[in-house]
């Protein structure tokens, strides 16, 4: 037989992939806040300060972390509705039409049944708002399973038509009496509890189980192995008898649905109510921290955590510091670059 | 600091390698292989997958990195960084999979590779060099021709007017003869010879003894990284060489032809005038009619691209049939897809075991899984019996005396052991119909002979194999019936008593069978 060279672990802790995981994250946060540093230096403030106030208004106070929380939501759940389909290859640029068309499918819901009890709505609104992401998703991937148009294109173009949906909805039949852009508020059973008096609601718990499952979902079942076995080569895993185009439509209904998800959360757990172009690009965040965190469910925890700061703390820097918050997009798009260099810290790191 | 060589031998040492060593993960490719390479000589690098040949060739080519030893041209130490300084120091090598653009010319490809390419081209100096190189060496290609039609052969051709046209003087050819019929082969090794007697020295990396015999000077076995030897053509015979390749004899490969009855009995696979269209760059099957029945082998002859790939996956229902039926055990099977082909007891091996039939960067083990993942599932699909499927695999490599890594991700196995990898898994559940490609593609003889033993373990238990191979040597042996496809319809059906390997490479080829 062959030989085997050994190679000695140098630095044991760095063997394990978690921790190199979770430090070359960090490095490339710092990467990033460093080039935001000379941005902030040539308009004329001080980087140290920015910071400072981001960090404090943050993660200084109570307060500050419940709201980063609050917008880590509905990027948890758009990121797991982009990591999903990627595992069988499929790219879902569509998150964000998906959580419009989630969102009015669970306001029709909370404003038709607003007689029925919590216990019973909610599930309703859920089973709804994913039902209508799902749908939306259905038509991009069933396109692509015969073979018509690739999924990026045709998802990333729906993305404009749902809002518009979502405007003739409101204008034409849901409007409250007294403004014309968002509809009537929800009656509190048609809302997500919240916890702790602050605006951190359900959502998050929805969030963070859904990626646990997902995870064992991927690693134990038989349609994990199976979506793994799509991803890996999709023309091998249809030779080895596995429905691939079941597997394309479906798996791109369920991002669909998980997409809803997280627009039925954030009118019922966040808004209380369906606003005119409520998202502002929750979608396209979600697309990023997923693709930021190579779509594992720890990644996308720790980067929508990340990036949840930079927004929280970027709304107090325009207030306090004067800075416009496009700036922010600036601080966004750093970590970006930045993160899909993949700088690599040790050698052969590279996945 | 390594001595340089002295020649000993009265002939100049083109280039010699000193302790060449080259690990990758896991695998010592070539331990401190010494080797010599004289001008004017076919020297034959033979070795089972995974010996180390290619490897040590793609280094002299500049393609991978030694990690220690020196290499000499001329006896002054050189150091190859790339295929360019390779060139430099006129070194060139035909890869198995080829490396032309199929969207150029054959002019196109020959002058993208030139030394010193001018910013404008002489068009009419390259093809008059082209001209009096190919017709030298009666490497005859249409210049103007776009390579993505040119045969498999004429690909070749180009490949080495290539390497000629750049002023090489050691020509290393990759597993040549691999994809060639063999009237084709002739033609190659004719080839070699006559850029032997003009000097140019030539490196064949190969595993088939055959040609080694016909057409080598020296030989050198590599086994397990390490050179076994090195003979002088006069002192080599195939004994001696299977020997030094496996440090042991090899069972002979005794087939016997069972009798069948097929009438009788309810064919496996039945083709009843089948048409299928064709899409992109395959072939449209034409009328095919076809039975397998159990117990019996048919063979599928044919040169790369006329259809036999589009069989198999027409049988497979990877393919959709545009007029006719398609049957299997009896039952219409038309309209059916894959995954009820498979599930109704079907095996299949595709050509390409990397591109066609396995996940990359799966293991081994989840690789075996993934054609009856419904089998292997329990509670309802929640989870996988691993243990199961590891026990099934140990089953079938016993029995086909394989032995596989079953943690390592499926891409870092060579391709032998990828093709290994396939054929044990689909010898699990011992299958009723086979579909083969190629099954013995990039297999070692021993290997081989397991592969094909394996089959015909199979056919005696009374499964039908469709067997699709380019080795017509496989094909005669194996087969009890042997069919050559051209063009995407049937040229011909024999019994492989009744013909001989020249009819059936003129069928093949499409041109006219000359009784002499």
């Amino acid at each position: 037989m062959l030989k085997t060279s050994e190679v000695a672990p140098r630095f044991p802790i760095f063997q394990n992939k978690t921790v190199i995981q979770i430090i070359r994250y960090l490095y490339m946060i710092l990467l990033a806040l460093v080039l935001f540093g000379v941005i902030l230096l040539i308009s004329g403030k001080n980087p140290l300060q920015a910071y400072k106030d981001i960090l404090t208004s943050t993660l200084g106070s109570a307060y500050g972390f419940s709201e980063v929380l609050v917008s880590m939501i509905p990027m948890l759940i758009t990121a797991l509705a982009v990591a999903l389909p990627a595992r069988v290859g499929l790219i879902n640029v569509g998150g964000e039409g998906q959580l419009y068309i989630g969102a009015a499918f669970a306001t029709f819901g909370a404003l038709t049944f607003s007689n029925l009890p919590a216990w019973l709505l909610l599930p309703i609104m859920i089973l709804l708002g994913m039902l209508g992401g799902a749908l939306w998703a259905f038509i991009p991937g069933y396109l692509k399973a015969i073979g018509l148009v690739n999924e990026t294109i045709t998802t990333l173009l729906l993305n404009s038509v749902a809002p518009k949906i979502v405007g003739f909805l409101i204008f034409g039949f849901w409007h409250s009496p007294k403004d014309t852009i968002k509809t009537t508020t929800f009656v509190d059973t048609a809302r997500l509890p919240t916890f702790f008096g602050t605006r951190i609601h359900l959502g998050l718990v929805i969030g963070l189980v859904l990626l646990v499952l997902f995870w064992l979902f991927m690693k134990y079942t038989r349609w994990g192995l199976e979506m793994r076995a799509i991803g890996n080569n999709a023309q091998a895993a249809r030779r080895n008898g596995i429905p691939l185009k079941k597997y394309l439509i479906i798996v791109m209904c369920v991002g669909g649905a998980i997409a809803g998800l997280a627009g039925m959360s954030q009118v019922s757990g966040f808004y209380g109510v369906l606003l005119l172009n409520f998202s502002m690009s929750l979608g396209f965040m979600g697309f990023m921290i997923s693709w930021m965190a190579g779509g594992e469910p720890l990644g996308i925890v720790l980067m929508s955590f990340v990036v949840s700061v930079i927004i929280t703390g970027g709304n107090l820097l325009q207030l306090t510091r004067g800075v416009p918050y496009s700036v922010i997009n600036l601080l966004l798009a750093f970590t970006l670059f930045v993160v899909l260099a993949r700088p690599s810290l040790f050698k052969g790191k590279k996945s | 600091m390594l001595k340089p060589p002295s020649s000993t031998n009265s002939q100049l040492n083109l280039v010699s390698l000193r302790g060449i060593t080259k690990a990758f993960p896991g695998v010592l490719a070539n331990d401190e292989i010494d080797l010599d390479i004289y001008a004017s000589e076919v020297h034959a690098l033979l070795g089972e997958n995974g010996a180390g040949k290619s490897t040590l060739m793609k280094i002299l080519y500049g393609f991978y990195h030694l990690d220690s030893g020196q290499i000499f041209v001329n006896e002054r130490p050189v150091r190859i960084q790339s295929p360019h300084d390779a060139l430099a120091i006129r070194i060139g090598m035909v890869f198995q999979d080829f490396s032309l653009i199929p969207a150029l010319s054959v002019m196109e490809n020959l002058a993208l590779f030139l030394p010193q390419l001018p910013a404008v081209l002489d068009v009419n100096g390259i093809n008059r060099r082209i001209a009096q190189v190919s017709e030298q060496y009666s490497l005859e290609v249409n210049p103007e021709a776009l390579v993505s039609q040119l045969s498999v052969g004429e690909l070749q051709k180009v490949e080495i007017l290539k390497l000629l046209l750049a002023d090489a003087r050691l020509l290393i050819l990759d597993e040549p003869t691999r994809v060639l019929a063999p009237h084709e082969v002739q033609a190659l090794f004719r080839v070699i010879d006559s850029l032997k007697k003009d000097g140019y020295a030539i490196v064949l990396i190969t595993h088939k003894l055959k040609e080694v015999l016909e057409c080598a000077d020296r030989i050198t076995v590599l086994r397990a990284g390490r050179v076994a030897g090195t003979l002088l053509r006069p002192d080599a015979d195939e004994n001696r060489l299977i020997s030094m390749m496996f440090e042991k004899k090899l069972g002979t490969n005794v087939v016997t032809h069972k009798t069948v009855k097929p009438d009788q009995v309810q064919a496996c696979l039945e083709f009843r005038d089948v048409w299928t269209h064709a899409e992109g760059l395959e072939t449209a099957l034409q009328s095919i009619n076809l039975q397998v029945h159990p117990g019996e082998i048919v063979g599928v002859a044919g040169v790369s691209g006329n259809g036999q790939k589009e069989l198999g996956e027409l049988a497979m229902g990877l393919i959709r049939c545009a007029r006719g039926k398609k049957f299997i055990f009896g039952k219409d099977f038309t309209d059916k897809s894959v995954q009820d082909v498979r599930t109704s007891g079907v095996a299949f091996i595709p050509e390409n075991p990397l591109t066609m039939s396995v996940g990359p960067f799966m293991t081994v083990l989840q690789n075996m899984a993934i054609t009856r993942t419904a089998k292997y599932a329990r509670m309802g699909g929640l989870s996988m019996d691993w243990q199961a499927v590891h026990t099934d695999i140990e089953q079938s490599n016993q029995r086909l005396g394989f032995s596989l890594p079953l943690n390592a991700p499926a891409r870092s196995l060579s391709g032998g052991n990828l093709q290994r990898m396939v054929v044990a898994r689909e010898m699990i559940g011992d299958p009723r119909l086979i579909i083969a490609s190629y099954i013995t593609r990039g297999l070692d003889v021993q290997s081989a002979i397991a592969a094909r033993q394996a089959l015909i373990q199979a056919r005696d238990n009374g499964a039908g194999v469709l067997l699709i191979s380019e080795d017509l040597e496989e094909l005669f042996t194996l087969s009890d019936w042997l069919i050559v496809l051209y063009a995407g319809k049937i040229a011909g059906k024999f019994r492989p008593v009744n013909t001989n390997v020249y009819e059936v490479g003129h069928l093949m080829t499409g041109s006219k069978v000359e009784h002499a």
